[in-house]
C-alpha cells in the first residue's frame, strides 16, 4: 500500500512538472512576451524595443532557465544596469549590497508567485481571495450534488427496469444532455427573470460573495450541481444494479430479509465503490462548469480569474491559475486510487 | 401585418393542451410514488395454468400515465399539422410548422423506409426496436434536417447576419418593419439585440454543429482506435508512453487548454497547425495500415486499394493542412482553405477527445485480445496489426459506435463552450454556444435572443444520448 501511494505520488509530480511546463512553454511563447512588452510599455515600440526590453526583464533567457526559476529551482536573473542591479528576486533598481541580502531562489516553491499584471497586485493575494470564493462555492455543489445523484441513483438501481428506474434514469440522461451555459440560462429565464420569470432567485451572485443567501446563491449551485449530478447517478445506478443481481444479495433475498434491509444492509455499500471514484474524477469537469457558471453569474472566484488572467495575457497569473488547477485535479486522481483501492477489499487484501 | 401570437386561430387549444400537460405532469409523479411505494406488479397463476398480471395501483397509474401522454401527443401533433395547412394563421408555433415542412417531409420518408424494412437492417432496424432509441433518434434527426436544409436555405426565413433596423430584441412574431413583397413577414422568435433574426441564426446554427461535431468526433475516433489498439494489444512499454501522455491530456483543465490555444498569438506561432499536422495524419495512417494488413499477401489488390483510398485521403489532409500566408505553405494542390480560427477550435476539439477514446479502445482491446478467435487468428499467423484491424476492432464496434453517439454529444457541447466564451469562431458566427453568449447579457429582461438555441443545443445532445442508451440497449440483446 505504501509503496502504491509513493508511485502513485510520484507520477502525480512527473505529471504536474510536465503539465506546468506545456502551460509555461505556451505562455512564454514569442507572441505572447512581445505582447507583454507592449502592454507594459508602449504600445508603438519598435521590434528593437521590444527586444531590449524583454532582454531587461530577463524574458530573453532559454526557455527551461526561465522555468527553472519561475519553480525556484534556479537561481533568480540578475542584472547589472546603469541605475544598480535589477533581478528577479529584487524589485526594483538596487544597490550590490542589498542584492546580498535578497533571497537567491524565488518561484512558487518559495512560495512567491509573482506580479499580476491584469490585477497590479501579487498573483498569491488573487489566488488566495478567488479560490476562496470558489471554495465556497464548490462546497455548495458538493452538497448537494453527491446526496442527491447517489440518492437518484440507488432508487433507480434498486429495481432495474421499474418505472422509478425509468424516470429517474431519464431525468439524469436529461441533466447530463444540459450543458452549464444552458441550464443556467433556462433557470435564469425561468426563476430570475424581470420580465417574465417567477422571480424566486436572483439572476447574478455578485451580491453572494460578500453576503451568501439562498435567494443570490442557488442558481449557480445548482447549475453546476445538476450537470455533474447526471452522470455520477448513472453510474451509481450502473453499480447499484450490477450489486443487486449478485448472488450474495440473492442469498439474503431467500433468506426472508425485507427490501429495505437488502438495500441498506447488504448492496449500499459495495455499490457505493465505484461512485466514490467517479465523484473524484468529476472534479476536472466541475472545475470547467465552474468557469462558466462564474462568467454567467458574474461570481468572481477562480474560473472568473482563470477568464480574466487568459484574455488579458496576464501570464504570471495563468500559471498560477493552472497550477492550481492541474494540482487540484492531480490530488482528486490520486485520491480517488488510493480510496478505491482502500475501500475495495478485494483489492486490498491481494 | 398584425404581430403573430403563439398560436394564433388555434387558440381554443390551448386550455385543452393545458390540461393534458398537468395531467401528464401528475400522473408521472403519481407513477414514481407509487411505484417506490408498492412491491411492483404481483402475478397470479390462473386455473388453466396461464398466468396475468393483477391490476393494482401502479398499473392503474401507468395507465393513466399513457392516456395523458397520448393526450399531450395528439395536441402538439395538432398543432404542427394545423400549422403546417393555414401557416401563420395559426401563430409562431403554425408558422415555424410550415416553415419546417422539409424537415418534416425527410423525417416521414426516413421512418416510414426504416419501419418497412426494419428486419433488414441490422443494429440500425432493431434501434426501432426500443422506444427511447426512437425517442433519441428522432430529435438527433430532426437537427440533421434542419441543419441540412437549412443550409440549403429552405427552413430560415431571413439571413442570418443581416440586420433590419427596428428589429433589435423585438419580441416573436413581430411584423418585420418595411417588408417586401417575396420577404417573410416576420421574426418567428423575435430579434436579438444586434436585429438579427433569431429563427434563422438557430437554423442555421444547426448546421454549424452539423459541420464540425461529427468530423471532429471522427477524426478523435481515428485517433484514439489507432493509439489504443496497439497500446491494448501489446501492453508494456508502449501502454505504459500512451497512457501517460493521455492522463496528462485529461488532467488538463479543457478551457484552460482552449484559451492556451485559441488566443491570436499561439495562432500566430503556427502551433494548432503543427498540431493538426501530426492529429490529422492518423486517419491516413489508420487507412493505410487497414488496407495493408488485409491485402499483405496480395500485392496487386494491395497497391490497387491504397491508391484508390490513399490518394484522395492524402490530397485532402494536404489541402487541409496547408494555407496560404500561415506557416504552412508550401503544398501547390491546395483544394480548400480552412479559415484558421476554425482550424483552431477543430483542432482543440479532437486533441480535447482523442485520449478519452484511446483509454476506451485501449480497454476494449485488452478485454478482447484474451479471446479464443484472437489466439486462433495468432496461431494461424496472423500478423499484429491484422488481428488488432480486423479480428478485434470489429468485434468491439457495439460499444465503439454507441460511444461514438455519446461523444458527437459532448463534442457539441464543447463547441457550445468555445462559443460561449467567444473563442476561435468568428463573432457573427450563427453557432449556438456564441448565441447564447450574445443573449445573455440581456436575459434579465429579453428572454428570446438565448432560449432558443439554448433549447435547441439541449434536445440536440438528449437526442444524442437517448440514441446511445437505445443503440446500447438493442446490442446488448444480441
Amino acid at each position: 500500500m505504501g509503496l502504491f501511494i509513493l508511485r502513485r505520488s510520484g507520477v502525480m509530480i512527473i505529471t504536474a512538472l510536465c503539465l506546468t511546463f506545456i502551460v509555461f512553454f505556451l505562455t512564454n511563447l514569442y507572441p505572447n512576451l512581445e505582447k507583454l512588452a507592449k502592454t507594459e510599455g508602449n504600445f508603438r515600440m519598435s521590434d528593437e524595443a521590444v527586444a531590449s526590453w524583454l532582454d531587461k526583464n530577463g524574458y530573453a533567457q532559454p526557455m527551461i532557465v526561465k522555468y527553472g526559476q519561475w519553480l525556484g529551482v534556479v537561481p533568480g536573473w540578475t542584472r547589472v544596469g546603469e541605475d544598480g542591479i535589477t533581478g528577479r528576486c529584487i524589485k526594483g533598481a538596487v544597490e550590490p549590497t542589498t542584492v546580498a541580502q535578497a533571497p537567491q531562489f524565488c518561484g512558487i516553491l518559495q512560495g512567491d508567485w509573482g506580479y499580476s499584471t491584469r490585477f497590479k497586485t501579487g498573483v498569491g493575494d488573487i489566488i488566495q481571495t478567488r479560490l476562496g470564493n470558489t471554495g465556497y462555492l464548490m462546497m455548495w455543489v458538493l452538497i448537494l450534488m453527491i446526496p442527491s445523484a447517489l440518492i437518484v441513483g440507488v432508487l433507480a438501481g434498486m429495481r432495474e427496469g421499474s418505472a422509478t428506474d425509468r424516470s429517474l434514469s431519464t431525468l439524469s440522461i436529461m441533466t447530463t444532455a444540459t450543458p452549464e451555459y444552458v441550464s443556467g440560462v433556462i433557470f435564469i429565464a425561468v426563476f430570475a427573470s424581470s420580465t417574465v420569470g417567477l422571480k424566486w432567485f436572483k439572476g447574478t451572485a455578485t451580491a453572494a460573495m460578500e453576503n451568501p443567501t439562498f435567494e443570490n446563491f442557488f442558481l449557480p449551485v445548482l447549475t453546476i450541481a445538476l450537470y455533474g449530478m447526471g452522470y455520477i447517478a448513472r453510474m451509481t445506478r450502473a453499480s447499484m444494479t450490477e450489486v443487486m443481481t449478485a448472488q450474495y444479495v440473492r442469498t439474503a433475498r431467500l433468506k426472508g430479509v425485507s427490501f429495505p434491509n437488502i438495500v441498506l444492509k447488504h448492496a449500499l455499500r459495495n455499490a457505493l465503490i465505484a461512485p466514490f471514484t467517479v465523484i473524484m474524477l468529476q472534479f476536472p469537469w466541475l472545475l470547467n462548469g465552474v468557469v462558466i457558471v462564474e462568467s454567467l453569474f458574474n461570481y468572481k472566484g477562480f474560473g472568473w480569474a482563470l477568464v480574466e488572467a487568459a484574455s488579458n495575457n496576464d501570464i504570471e497569473l495563468l500559471l498560477a491559475v493552472s497550477v492550481v488547477s492541474v494540482v487540484v485535479v492531480l490530488l482528486t486522481q490520486l485520491i480517488s486510487d488510493i480510496g478505491y483501492v482502500f475501500l475495495n477489499p478485494r483489492i486490498r487484501i491481494s | 401585418m398584425e404581430p403573430l401570437t403563439w398560436t394564433g386561430a388555434l387558440a381554443f387549444l390551448n386550455p385543452l393542451f393545458a390540461i393534458a400537460l398537468t395531467a401528464l405532469a401528475a400522473a408521472i409523479v403519481i407513477w414514481m410514488l407509487l411505484s417506490i411505494a408498492a412491491a411492483g406488479t404481483r402475478q397470479v397463476a390462473n386455473a388453466d395454468g396461464t398466468i396475468t398480471l393483477a391490476g393494482n395501483p401502479q398499473a392503474i397509474a401507468s395507465l393513466g400515465l399513457r392516456f395523458a401522454f397520448i393526450a399531450v401527443s395528439l395536441i402538439a401533433l395538432a398543432y404542427l399539422l394545423f400549422g403546417l395547412v393555414i401557416g401563420s394563421g395559426a401563430g409562431i408555433v403554425g408558422a415555424i410548422s410550415r416553415q419546417l415542412l422539409p424537415t418534416w417531409t425527410a423525417l416521414v420518408l426516413l421512418f416510414g423506409l426504416s419501419v418497412c424494412f426494419k428486419r433488414r437492417l441490422g443494429l440500425y432496424g432493431k434501434l426501432f426496436d426500443s422506444p427511447i432509441g426512437v425517442i433519441g433518434f428522432a430529435l438527433v434527426m430532426f437537427w440533421v434536417f434542419t441543419g441540412i436544409f437549412g443550409a440549403m436555405d429552405l427552413i430560415a426565413t431571413h439571413d442570418p447576419l443581416s440586420q433590419v433596423s427596428g428589429m433589435k430584441n423585438k419580441l416573436p412574431g413581430t411584423p418585420v418593419r418595411g417588408a417586401e413583397a417575396g420577404e417573410y413577414g416576420w421574426y418567428l422568435l423575435g430579434g436579438d439585440n444586434l436585429a438579427r433574426d433569431v429563427f434563422s441564426r438557430m437554423v442555421k446554427g444547426a448546421w454549424e454543429v452539423l459541420k464540425y461535431a461529427p468530423l471532429a468526433t471522427l477524426f478523435a475516433f481515428m485517433v484514439g482506435i489507432t493509439l489504443g489498439l496497439p497500446a491494448g494489444y501489446y501492453g508494456g512499454r508502449l501502454d505504459t508512453a500512451l497512457s501517460f501522455l493521455a492522463n496528462l491530456i485529461l488532467a488538463f483543465p479543457v478551457i484552460l487548454l482552449f484559451y492556451l490555444l485559441v488566443t491570436p498569438e499561439i495562432v500566430a506561432t503556427g502551433l494548432p497547425q503543427y498540431m493538426a499536422v501530426v492529429l490529422f495524419a492518423f486517419p491516413i495512417i489508420f487507412c493505410g495500415v487497414l488496407i495493408h494488413s488485409r491485402f499483405r499477401t496480395q500485392p496487386k489488390k494491395n497497391a490497387l486499394w491504397m491508391i484508390a483510398v490513399l490518394l484522395p485521403v492524402f490530397l485532402a489532409y494536404m489541402s487541409l493542412i496547408n494555407s496560404a500566408g500561415s506557416k504552412i505553405d508550401f503544398w501547390p494542390l491546395d483544394f480548400f482553405d480552412i479559415p484558421g480560427g476554425v482550424l483552431v477550435v477543430f483542432v482543440s476539439v479532437v486533441f480535447v477527445n482523442s485520449p478519452t477514446v484511446f483509454r476506451i479502445v485501449r480497454g476494449l482491446a485488452m478485454d478482447i485480445k484474451t479471446r479464443d478467435y484472437v489466439a486462433a487468428a495468432q496461431t494461424r499467423g496472423e500478423r499484429p496489426w491484422y488481428i488488432m484491424l480486423w479480428e478485434i476492432l470489429p468485434n468491439v464496434r457495439g460499444p465503439l459506435i454507441v460511444d461514438f453517439c455519446l461523444r458527437i454529444g459532448y463534442t457539441t457541447i464543447l463547441l457550445g463552450t468555445l462559443g460561449f466564451f467567444g473563442l476561435g469562431l468568428p463573432p457573427e458566427s450563427p453557432d449556438w454556444g456564441s448565441t447564447i453568449n450574445d443573449g445573455r447579457k440581456l436575459l434579465q429582461i429579453y428572454l428570446h435572443p438565448a432560449l432558443p438555441p439554448a433549447v435547441a443545443l439541449m434536445t440536440m445532445v438528449l437526442g444524442l444520448n437517448l440514441l446511445a442508451d437505445g443503440l446500447r440497449e438493442e446490442s446488448l440483446k444480441d
